[in-house]
């Protein structure tokens, strides 16, 4: 290789294996985003069934002849579909795709760095998320189909090849693609940890820092400590599957004979999952809320209200959530004693996310909102925010939680306030620093048009869901038609397909508008939102290195909108405090 | 063919769709205006859309609860499924006005509060008073929520005892059915062990262990008396299963390796049921709740609520273990080696223990 190669110009090292942090946002962002469309794709063809139990669409066997024999996707298959949409949405869009483009992008733009800590682990990070995306792609295509256990992978079943075809080979891919993708997730997460606590320009103090980064910081932090039990717990798995150890296993009989398992209990691989399953619900939350902080600052020209306590809340919920995984066990047996202590923990989380959503409506209140697409999805984030959370107060109660655990009640739940914020925080990031991404504005009528389908349908496939859990439809079910008591629920199942086709295709919208704007799209100007934070001091163009010159200096913190005195309704935080002026982080 | 088409179609379509986009932000452009930027008329639709939002919504919400709210949360068929309802209700009745006060504040503030070049908004950065008030009475109401959902959840799963004198019934569930088991006129169940699995046997029964001689079990539908405390054991043969039984408010998991438990007091029969619901067909059922395979979804069993008189008859109709077809025969000898087996090896340890104090 010659000594051109490493040059800024050479295709291969400034697009493929690149260790700028900007282009890595979007290697992340485009991959992410790739996975949630499959993801998604995967959810309409199962809501097929759901809506139209047994009726043939020819179209499926069209793709999937295997999967769907005479049009009609079989139970297996089904379950095979439920599993990967849930990991795919859950690890590849909302944790990969989120955190990987907006950290990678915001972190060393909005705290004034030239590049990551190391851009070498940071472009390891990008890789080994590709390589676990493909080999999760690659498990589709094997004998037996891929994982079907569901997301939660819960042995036994995920454990015993004979228990589900999904779990021969298809299993072992995932586990293997998990691996990787902790493995990217912790060089993601150390490389941003160790970037926000060095690499910060000078007057950045830690309380000027954008809320975005307080988000991505803590979520880092999240992911290192409850990324590597999940790689335990998986490893673990690995074992019981491949070398005959029982971890997980005890008192066995399938297929025709007893295994020689012993000992073992698939509740340590519960507690376990969920040691990581619940923080994964913040990891993916937390950035949301971040933009949103950023988003609707912004857009309201004021500061965001109460910059501490919304730093505060942050940390409690962060911390709350390593005490909380056990509301995912309540009626597994666990010692009812238990039961409560997490209860208890659990229903804690509601203080600091009613902090949260009480500051976003106070600064709302008496502002001068600019209605940009990114403003409408951060809004309809505070709503999906408060509509989910609150059945959070029915499901983290363990006596409660007994007759709709595992219901369409949960389902309702976590798909609103995880699964509906966090695409929601992602989008309305993508509209908002899409001219930081690609130099060019998205189109706002599209955007508009997006924005409204878009949460008209997520509710109309979510909210009816609440009233399927409460009449006791358990969820992963292939059909509700075997039981004569949910006989008068099949007119929601079928409104709720219909609602999820529109779903998908208002997200066809937003596709094009992507990629039609990437190419096409007006010119961005350097500080299109007129916003006050560090990176919309770079130009436009990607530089290596972010700035020309020196790195700019800050002075003040990042929320200076509509400050009395000012000519301006917004003071960038470059600009000197005047004689006076106090600082109003305090 | 036809699919050529439709993808030609397709491609024509986006083609347009860009086309179009190009002529509108070209003419914007024409007039001087950044099309990306909102306009004035676009801060008036949206604002607007705001409003219409929050109305349809709460319409959509009351239109699903006048439409399906005869299906959610059938009556409660136990004790203490009435008191897990009033939890319930309570919850609700704290939380749907925190929905209904948070949304209209949301959806009024962004209309009201729509972009208009006069006017500036507030700095108001904070205000230690309002965001103490946000945290305090949450917290409050939260700790009241807690104590509550807690001597509740305490109170449900408070094991029984001898005194209560319940009813004891095992549920197996395997893929992909269920196996009720009852313990017989000796009120013990017998040893089982996924060893002993074999043929007709299929819950792994130790025929060995004399208290499991007169056990009963029964597939497709099982009966329990009206207003009797039951205690439930739960196990399972392959993968985890969970035992969920709706109208009871009843839902436990079904490990391999463990036993798991729950109790309930049912306190309306199955034929009283029909009448409340007006359908002559109704049963109650008992599902499978935690994915196990492709027939999850059907994994099922009948619950006969009934009266003492008619579950005693019932359970005094079906099949001891010993009884059951293939084990007839064999039984009857296996019942003298045991005792045989247990003595010797008393004698044995009768003299072990000897010689050991010897």
């Amino acid at each position: 290789m010659s000594a051109h190669a490493h040059n800024d110009n050479d295709f291969l090292f400034k697009y493929i294996f690149s260790t700028d942090h900007k282009m890595i946002a979007k290697q992340f962002f485009l991959t992410g985003s790739i996975m949630g469309l499959v993801g998604m794709l995967m959810s309409t063809f199962f809501r097929l069934q759901l809506g139209y139990p047994g009726t043939s669409f020819p179209f499926l066997e069209a793709i999937m002849p295997n999967w769907a024999p005479d049009g009609v996707l079989s139970p297996d298959k089904y379950l095979a579909l439920v599993t990967l949409h849930g990991t795919i949405m859950v690890f590849f869009l909302l944790t990969a795709g989120l955190s990987g483009t907006f950290s990678n992008l915001l972190i060393p733009l909005q705290l004034g760095a030239r590049d990551m800590a190391s851009g070498f682990m940071n472009m390891l990070s990008y890789w080994f998320f590709f390589l676990s995306s493909c080999v999760m792609m690659a498990s589709l295509f094997v004998e037996g189909g891929p994982a079907s256990g569901g997301w939660t992978i819960y042995p036994p079943l995920s454990a015993l090849p004979e228990a589900i075809p999904g779990s021969g080979m298809g299993m072992t891919l995932w586990i293997v693609s998990m691996a990787l993708f902790i493995v990217s997730s912790l060089l993601g997460s150390l490389n941003y940890i160790v970037t926000v606590f060095n690499l910060r320009t000078k007057g950045m103090t830690m309380t000027r820092m954008p809320l975005t980064i307080w988000a991505f910081l803590i979520t880092a932090v999240l992911g290192v400590l409850s990324f590597p039990v999940l790689f335990s717990a998986v490893l673990l798995l690995f074992f019981d599957r491949s070398f005959g150890t029982s971890f997980y296993l005890s008192d066995i009989y399938i297929a025709g004979q007893a295994l020689e398992v012993e000992g073992g209990s698939p509740i340590l691989y519960e507690h376990l999952f969920w040691f990581l399953g619940h923080p994964e619900v913040y990891i993916i939350l937390l950035p949301a809320l971040g933009i949103t902080s950023e988003v609707v600052a912004t857009n309201s020209r004021k500061p965001i209200f109460g910059y501490r306590a919304m730093i505060g809340s942050i940390l409690a919920i962060a911390f709350i959530s390593f005490l909380v995984w056990g509301h995912h066990m309540f009626i597994t047996g666990m010692n009812p004693f238990l039961g409560a202590v997490f209860t208890f923990t659990t229903l804690l989380v509601a203080i600091p996310s009613a902090v949260k959503v009480f500051n976003y409506l106070t600064t709302l209140w008496k502002g001068n909102i600019r209605f940009t697409t990114a403003m409408l999805f951060a809004i309809g984030l505070v709503s999906t925010f408060i509509t989910g959370g609150l059945t959070g107060i029915i499901l983290g109660d363990s006596a409660l939680d007994i007759n709709v655990h595992d219901t369409y009640f949960v389902v309702a739940h976590f798909h609103i306030v995880m699964g509906l914020s966090g695409t929601f925080g992602m989008i309305s990031g993508i509209y908002h620093w899409f001219p930081k991404l690609f130099g060019r504005m998205m189109n706002k009528n599209l955007g508009y048009l997006h924005f409204w389908l878009t949460i008209v349908s997520a509710y109309g496939v979510f909210f009816p869901m609440h009233f399927l859990g409460l009449a006791g439809v358990p969820r992963r079910y292939y059909a509700n038609t075997e039981f004569p008591i949910f006989d008068n629920l099949v007119d929601i199942n079928e409104l709720v397909t219909v609602f999820a086709i529109l779903a998908a295709a208002a997200q066809g919208l937003f596709i094009f508008n992507v990629f039609y704007s990437i190419f096409f799209g007006p010119k961005a100007p350097q500080n299109p939102w007129k916003a006050t934070t560090l990176e919309w001091t770079a130009p436009v163009e990607h530089l290596h290195g972010n700035w020309p010159g020196e790195i700019p200096e800050v002075h003040r913190w990042a929320y200076d909108y509509s400050k009395p005195g000012a000519e301006e309704d917004f003071i960038p935080q470059t600009v000197p405090l005047a004689e006076g002026e106090e600082d109003s982080s305090h | 063919m036809l699919n050529l088409l439709i993808l030609i179609a397709i491609v024509v379509g986006i083609i347009a769709i860009g086309k179009v986009i190009r002529v509108m932000e070209l003419s914007s452009s024409i007039k001087g205006e950044n099309s990306w930027l909102a306009s004035d008329k676009d801060h008036r639709t949206q604002s607007r859309l705001m409003l219409v939002f929050l109305f349809a919504y709460f319409i959509f919400i009351i239109w699903q609860i006048v439409e399906w709210g005869d299906e959610v949360l059938p009556v409660s068929a136990s004790e203490h499924g009435v008191i897990i309802d009033n939890l319930m209700t309570t919850t609700w009745v704290i939380i749907t006005p925190v929905f209904i006060l948070t949304h209209i504040l949301l959806f009024y503030f962004a209309w009201k509060y729509a972009y208009r070049s006069d006017r500036k908004a507030t700095f108001f950065a904070h205000n230690n008073k309002l965001e103490l008030l946000w945290t305090a009475v949450p917290a409050i109401v939260l700790l009241i929520l807690i104590l509550y959902g807690l001597s509740i959840w305490n109170e449900t799963m408070e094991p029984l005892t001898a005194e209560d004198d319940p009813v004891e019934i095992e549920l197996y569930a395997r893929q992909f059915d269920w196996t009720a088991r009852y313990p017989g006129e000796d009120k013990n169940f017998g040893d089982v062990s996924v060893r002993h699995i074999e043929g007709v046997n299929m819950l792994g029964m130790d025929s060995t262990d004399q208290n499991g001689w007169d056990d009963k079990y029964v597939k497709a539908e099982f009966y329990l008396p009206v207003d009797k405390p039951v205690q439930f054991y739960f196990r399972a043969q392959d993968v985890i299963h969970s035992a969920y039984m709706p109208h009871f408010r009843a839902q436990m998991n079904c490990v391999p390796g463990m036993v798991t438990r729950f109790n309930f007091v049912p306190t309306i029969t199955t034929d009283e049921m029909k009448e409340i619901t007006g359908d002559p067909e109704f049963e109650y059922y008992l599902l499978c709740n935690k994915i196990c395979g492709a027939a999850h979804y059907n994994m099922k069993m009948v619950i006969k609520v009934v009266g003492e008189q008619e579950y005693n008859d019932w359970l005094n109709e079906q099949k001891v273990f010993l009884a059951v077809e293939g084990l007839q025969e064999e039984a009857p000898v296996e019942t003298e080696m045991p005792s045989e087996e247990s003595d010797s090896s008393n004698t044995e340890m009768d003299e072990t223990e000897l010689s050991a104090q010897l």
